[in-house]
């Protein structure tokens, strides 16, 4: 009988189109839908902020640099994890990320609460040459990103584009995304001002790079690294205990 | 491309026009931005093609006569095309790996560095090699098969092409550091659109071949490129949904944001190896291993619910890659289950095809050619067997983030995807060439052993190094602290990184050897022809040229 069928089943074309295609679409529909309405998939929390200009045009850098493919932006629910890096990552941090960058190989640490751990000092100088500061590391050099200015002309389009698919950037964030990535790394500037306005007095103003004479790929660079892990606090504030995973020693 | 009627020519050149302007408007609009270096190399290609094409056209309308042939030049460039991108690929592997022992290798150039290449390397063997290998089989596998020849002469060109434009296009971006970070995924918005409209002359190309079967049944192989060609297009299309910045950027942001993109982006991801690396080149397998051994497929009830079952349970499987991350506990936990559950049809699959070489051991001990289809066959069985229990929650805790999984995927990819692709293309070659066999079955037999060697060298490098990164994360000292810094972990990993450069390194030198065997059986002279009738296609009789009675 069930052979029978089949035999039905491979004579049309058709027929086995649609049968594949109904096969494989149940999985994804179980699974990815609910996502979207389910309540619990995402915590709502008061004090998420935006990224700014600067702190976005950063993670574009990082995606272009391929950054993921070693790092990853993820602190599981396991203790060694939460003792290693901070505190088990939350969905809500990474509600604006377009794409999520938690990566699946850690060749390098995990990223996700870099934010703050050093200075921007030693991110640079990291960055410039990783061996320098780890002499162990097999990380390639980006000292190229001191000398590379950024293109600040693209962050209207960049902040734009962030809000066509959900970011709730306003239109004054919109309009002045150009000045506020500048006044971020410029501090004193009379850009500078702007940027805590909008995105808040915790927002970090620095001179990412060491110079404040113009913005560079470095300065957007350190100012994302500086940022992760940071974007909220709800992750601090509610220390649930981690998943106890078997200890080997044991 | 002699073979194309005038009407064909004519759509040819019109499309190439097109794609020239498309070309030279991408170039102006994108003058600052790395879209318009890619709007130059569309039109650069597009005008070389079009050469082609005008130098071709003042042959004669093609003989009628060809209706009663199957259509094998396009298979023939993809052979060549399949071959280049693997020896592309596979270098930039060794690359990449040689870069993690020693990182001075990207000679401080940011086009080098590993984050650029390592994209490059994946997406060029995925595609490059294996998505070409997939085209070239189906197009041979559908004509012999269904007995028919291939239902136009300019589709198998324009989705051939088409699909190495995009890669080139993708590749290329991946240097420049044109990348939307999604894991086998890369490519940006123009190069993803290009795909689509690639994808959808490929499936109506093939289902119209299909149409034109004069067996009623379609073949078991033919189930799994089907399967391989609607699914990608439904996986692609969802998962590479984005909003450019302008139309003048390279730049995009992908729809999807946080916990919703991750399980979009490994219910892909996960489904690029089902639909992409397992189901195309399981339509291999059930193909050229019964041809080359000479007996039938061992059971027809294991293919069936092989399929079936590949089809259904892969699609939930992808949520076993988020394990203790932000994604809500039930999809993790539905991914496990059906992860495990996925071990049934793909251990039907291997079992079968292993089951079919029962009875041909003697060939399989003198032929490399079988070896390799039986290794592939093996390490099929392996790597699901593997992938099955690393989705298992507490093994997933370990292996997760280290190269265990990269050992995995390898065990995959060069045991599982590249040994059968050798083992269908030393079938295929000298059966579309017409030739009795292979120019030099030592050389063969040296490849199989350089694959094999360098197989195992790579994925033991990565079991081992995986294993022990993940357990000394997790160490703890008596005095319950961690005992061991990242550093101390990374500087155990480089004995392995070395080794496994190596087995990659055998592994390339295999595919050279492939190479050269290839193009050496393809220069020999072609052997006076034999009795027509073996190798033709049913129907479609030329009136002028009748076939013999059956």
């Amino acid at each position: 009988m069930p052979d029978l069928m089949h035999g039905k089943l491979e004579r049309s074309a058709t027929g086995l189109m649609l049968a594949i295609v109904a096969a494989a679409s149940v999985g994804g529909i179980v699974e990815i839908a609910p996502l979207f309405t389910v309540d619990d998939t995402v915590e709502q929390v008061k004090d998420m902020r935006l990224y700014t200009p600067l702190e976005l045009a950063g993670r574009d850098v990082y995606v272009r640099e391929g950054c993921y493919a070693c790092h990853s932006q993820m602190i599981r629910t396991l203790r060694d994890e939460v003792e290693r890096y901070g505190p088990y990552s939350l969905a809500v941090e990474s509600q604006y990320d377009h794409p999520m960058l938690w990566g699946s190989k850690r060749t390098g640490p995990d990223l996700a609460r870099i934010g703050g751990k050093y200075s921007d000092f030693w991110h640079v100088a990291h960055l410039i040459n990783p061996r320098d500061v780890v002499p162990e590391s097999n990380m390639p050099s980006y000292s190229w990103l001191a000398t590379t200015p950024l293109d600040v002309r693209d962050l209207p389009l960049k902040l734009q584009a962030q809000r066509y698919v959900g970011v709730p950037y306003t239109d004054a964030m919109i309009a002045n995304a150009s000045s506020d990535a500048h006044g971020q790394a410029v501090p004193d500037s009379d850009q500078a001002t702007g940027v805590s306005e909008r995105y808040g007095e915790a927002t970090q103003i620095s001179a990412f790079d060491g110079v404040t004479t113009n913005v560079t790929e470095m300065d957007a660079l350190v100012a994302y690294l500086q940022v992760l892990g940071q974007l909220t606090k709800a992750a601090y504030e509610n220390p649930a205990t981690s998943e106890q995973v078997p200890n080997p020693n044991d | 491309m002699g073979q194309l009627t005038s009407g064909e020519r004519t759509l040819g050149a019109a499309i190439l026009i097109v794609l020239a302007i498309l070309g030279i408007a991408m170039a102006a609009v994108g003058q600052n931005d790395p879209l318009g270096t890619h709007g130059g190399m569309i039109f650069l290609v597009s005008v070389g093609l079009l050469f082609v094409l005008i130098s071709s056209s003042f042959g004669p309308e093609p003989d009628p006569a060809r209706f009663s042939k199957y259509y094998d030049d396009p298979i023939k460039v993809g052979v060549a095309l399949t071959l280049i991108w693997a020896i592309f690929g596979m270098f930039i592997g060794v690359w990449a790996a040689a870069q993690l022992a020693w990182p001075s290798l990207n000679f401080d150039t940011a086009w080098a560095s590993f984050g650029r290449i390592r994209p490059a390397h994946t997406s060029g063997v995925i595609f490059g090699f294996g998505g070409n290998a997939l085209i070239t089989t189906s197009y041979h596998v559908v004509q012999r098969t269904s007995r028919a020849r291939l239902a136009d002469q300019f589709s198998p060109w324009f989705v051939l092409l088409g699909f190495n434009l995009f890669c080139l296009i993708a590749i290329s971006g991946y240097f420049m550091g044109v990348t939307q970070s999604k894991e086998y995924a890369e490519a940006e918005w123009y190069a993803d659109i290009w795909l689509v409209i690639v994808w959808v002359a490929y499936f109506i190309l093939f289902v119209r071949t299909l149409a034109r079967r004069k067996e009623p049944h379609i073949y078991v192989a033919n189930w799994y490129y089907l399967a391989f060609i609607l699914v990608v297009a439904i996986l692609h299309i969802v998962n590479n949904l984005a909003v450019p910045i302008s139309f003048a950027h390279a730049k995009s942001y992908t729809v999807w944001a946080g916990v919703q993109d991750s399980m979009v982006q490994w219910w892909y991801g996960h489904n690029a190896v089902a639909f992409f690396l397992t189901a195309g080149f399981l339509g291999m397998l059930y193909y050229y291993l019964p041809k080359r051994a000479q007996r039938p497929i061992f059971s027809y009830r294991l293919s069936i619910l092989s399929f079936w079952g590949i089809t259904f349970f892969y699609m939930w499987a992808g949520s076993h890659h988020l394990h203790y991350t932000a994604l809500p506990h039930w999809v993790q936990n539905l991914g496990m289950t059906f992860s495990v559950m996925l071990l049934v049809p793909s251990w039907a699959s291997a079992g079968n095809a292993l089951l079919t070489l029962n009875g041909a051991w003697d060939k399989v001990r003198d032929d490399a050619t079988l070896r390799f289809m039986m290794m592939a066959a093996f390490f099929y069985g392996l790597s699901t067997f593997e992938g099955s229990f690393m989705a298992i929650r507490p093994v997933n805790s370990l292996s997760h983030y280290t190269d265990w999984t990269v050992g995995h995927v390898h065990a995959g990819a060069l045991g599982w995807v590249a040994m059968i692709t050798f083992g269908a293309l030393y079938t295929l070659v000298p059966s579309i060439w017409k030739r009795e066999r292979m120019y030099s079955a030592g050389l063969v037999e040296l490849h199989f052993w350089l694959a094999l060697v360098g197989t195992l060298i790579y994925v033991f490098a990565m079991w081992n190094s995986g294993i022990i990164q993940g357990l000394m994360w997790r160490t703890y000292t008596q005095d319950d602290t961690l005992a061991y810094s990242f550093v101390d972990t990374l500087v155990a990993m480089y004995p392995y990184y070395i080794a496994r450069a190596f087995g990659g390194l055998l592994f390339l030198i295999g595919a050279i050897v492939a190479a050269y065997n290839v193009w050496m059986t393809v220069r020999t002279p072609e052997p006076a022809p034999s009795s027509a009738g073996e190798d033709l296609p049913l129907g479609d009789r030329p009136v002028a040229t009748p076939l013999p009675a059956e």
